[in-house]
């Protein structure tokens, strides 16, 4: 691929989605548009570049996007998250909402194993918190991923990152080479489309939101637009999971950390976002 | 052939027991031992690379009879473990360890081609802590070790 494409591919991943391409990493560009050139009948990246340059198809243009956007992800990643959701703020904002469903949100759930971890969480606490009920949501901006999330099957390898043994016995049956989520536990989930730097004021509202590792894919000034409507689908006590060095220092005032726990942040209740 | 003379049941040797075998300033980390049990030699060497990189000290046996002899001579704290092995195996070394003095303190990682939920749930019963299904990696041993408290 020639430096003009991968420029070109770098600026319409930025003006589509905010995601940050680094338009130096032939590598990683061309191997991840390879399989959309093969999917969509071209014979090379090159024609793949000159039918979007020539068409300017809107279906093209989003298949090359949602290939480079990131698809990182294990069950349960980074544990502590997770450990603290479980032990605190599930409880936290079960109790605030009384007998209303708790609204929490995946966003970027890539294959679904963020979502699904914190389905599992939710169904082996259910004992602990009576009346308990939760409206579960994960998103993607990849329609290939969502498929993936929402046919809940994983490879061997998948479901032995990050997911405990027992949880994989309880939760999970295997099926000839790949293992299955119960259904019990993938009904629990909807998926939906979303593009995250885009308008996002038809979301509606969530008590939690795991937003991670999305900060610190985007281009700087994405990263503001991300934050302004996280905090505008943020119920106004709700809790925000960021990623490992990740901060809501793009928007000042609309997120308090919460001490001791890094990652985790509060709706300021205070903050009113401009309209 | 085997991968240690018998006699070695008596008085295991290696970097368990030896210090004159443990490298310069080793003593000041006090490194997490790991028993790899496995009867092939090129899964051992896997094992062991990789459970060196995330800071255990290794010893090796071929079969659970031998591992047997290792953890009487000096409890590991945590062991790797294949199921399907001659002279003994896996699941009978797990349940005999379980039941000796000291022998519910090691961290017992089960690593085996068995994927049978049946299999694994006969594993955790006998008092296995996790368990790695082959094919495995750095990043699968890593995790799962973590998973088990052990890092």
């Amino acid at each position: 691929m020639s430096p003009q494409d991968r420029e070109l591919v770098a600026q319409l991943c930025a003006a589509r989605a905010g995601l940050h391409v680094d338009p130096d990493k032939s590598y990683l560009i061309e191997s991840r548009l390879g399989s959309v050139a093969r999917r969509e009948g071209f014979g090379s990246l090159e024609d793949l570049m000159a039918a979007l340059r020539q068409k300017r198809e809107d279906r093209l243009a989003w298949g090359i996007v949602e290939a480079m956007a990131p698809t990182e992800s294990a069950f349960f990643r980074d544990r502590t998250p997770f450990a603290l959701f479980r032990e605190e703020v599930l409880p936290a904002v079960a109790a605030l909402r009384g007998g209303e469903p708790v609204r929490i949100w995946s966003a970027a759930c890539a294959a679904g194993q963020e979502a699904y971890s914190l389905a599992m969480i939710v169904e082996d606490e259910r004992s602990k918190l009576p009346g308990l009920k939760v409206e579960l949501f994960g998103s993607d901006i990849g329609e290939r991923q969502l498929e993936k999330a929402q046919s809940g099957f994983y490879t061997q390898f998948e479901v032995q990152r990050g997911l405990p043994i027992r949880l994989l016995i309880r939760h999970f049956e295997r099926d000839g080479e790949m293992w299955a989520i119960s259904p019990r536990i993938r009904q629990m989930v909807r998926w939906r489309r979303v593009n995250l730097v885009a308008d996002l004021s038809t979301a509606g509202r969530f008590d939690v939101i795991f937003c991670r590792y999305v900060i610190s894919a985007l281009v700087e000034p994405m990263r503001v637009r991300l934050l302004e409507n996280l905090a505008r689908a943020l119920a106004p006590e709700g809790f925000l999971f960021l990623g490992q060095d990740e901060d809501v220092a793009g928007l000042q005032g609309a997120f308090q950390p919460v001490g001791g726990r890094p990652g985790l942040y509060a709706r300021n209740p205070a903050f009113r976002i401009a309209a | 052939m085997r991968a240690r003379p018998r006699e070695s049941f008596a008085r295991p040797y290696g970097s368990l027991t030896n210090p004159r075998q443990k490298r310069a300033g080793r003593e000041a980390f006090h490194l997490k031992t790991c028993l790899v049990v496995d009867d092939s030699r090129v899964i051992r060497k896997v094992a062991r690379r990789i459970l060196e990189d995330i800071g255990f000290d290794i010893a090796e046996a071929s079969d659970g009879l031998e591992a047997l002899a290792w953890c009487r001579a000096a409890m590991p704290d945590a062991v790797l473990l294949d199921w399907n092995m001659p002279v003994m195996t896996g699941i009978e070394f797990l349940k005999i360890l379980r039941a000796e003095p000291g022998g519910e303190r090691p961290t017992v990682v089960f690593c085996t081609v068995e994927n049978d939920v049946d299999r694994i749930r006969e594993a955790l019963d006998c008092g296995a802590d996790e368990y790695i299904m082959k094919p495995f990696d750095g990043d699968i041993i890593a995790v799962k070790f973590a998973e088990a408290g052990l890092t």
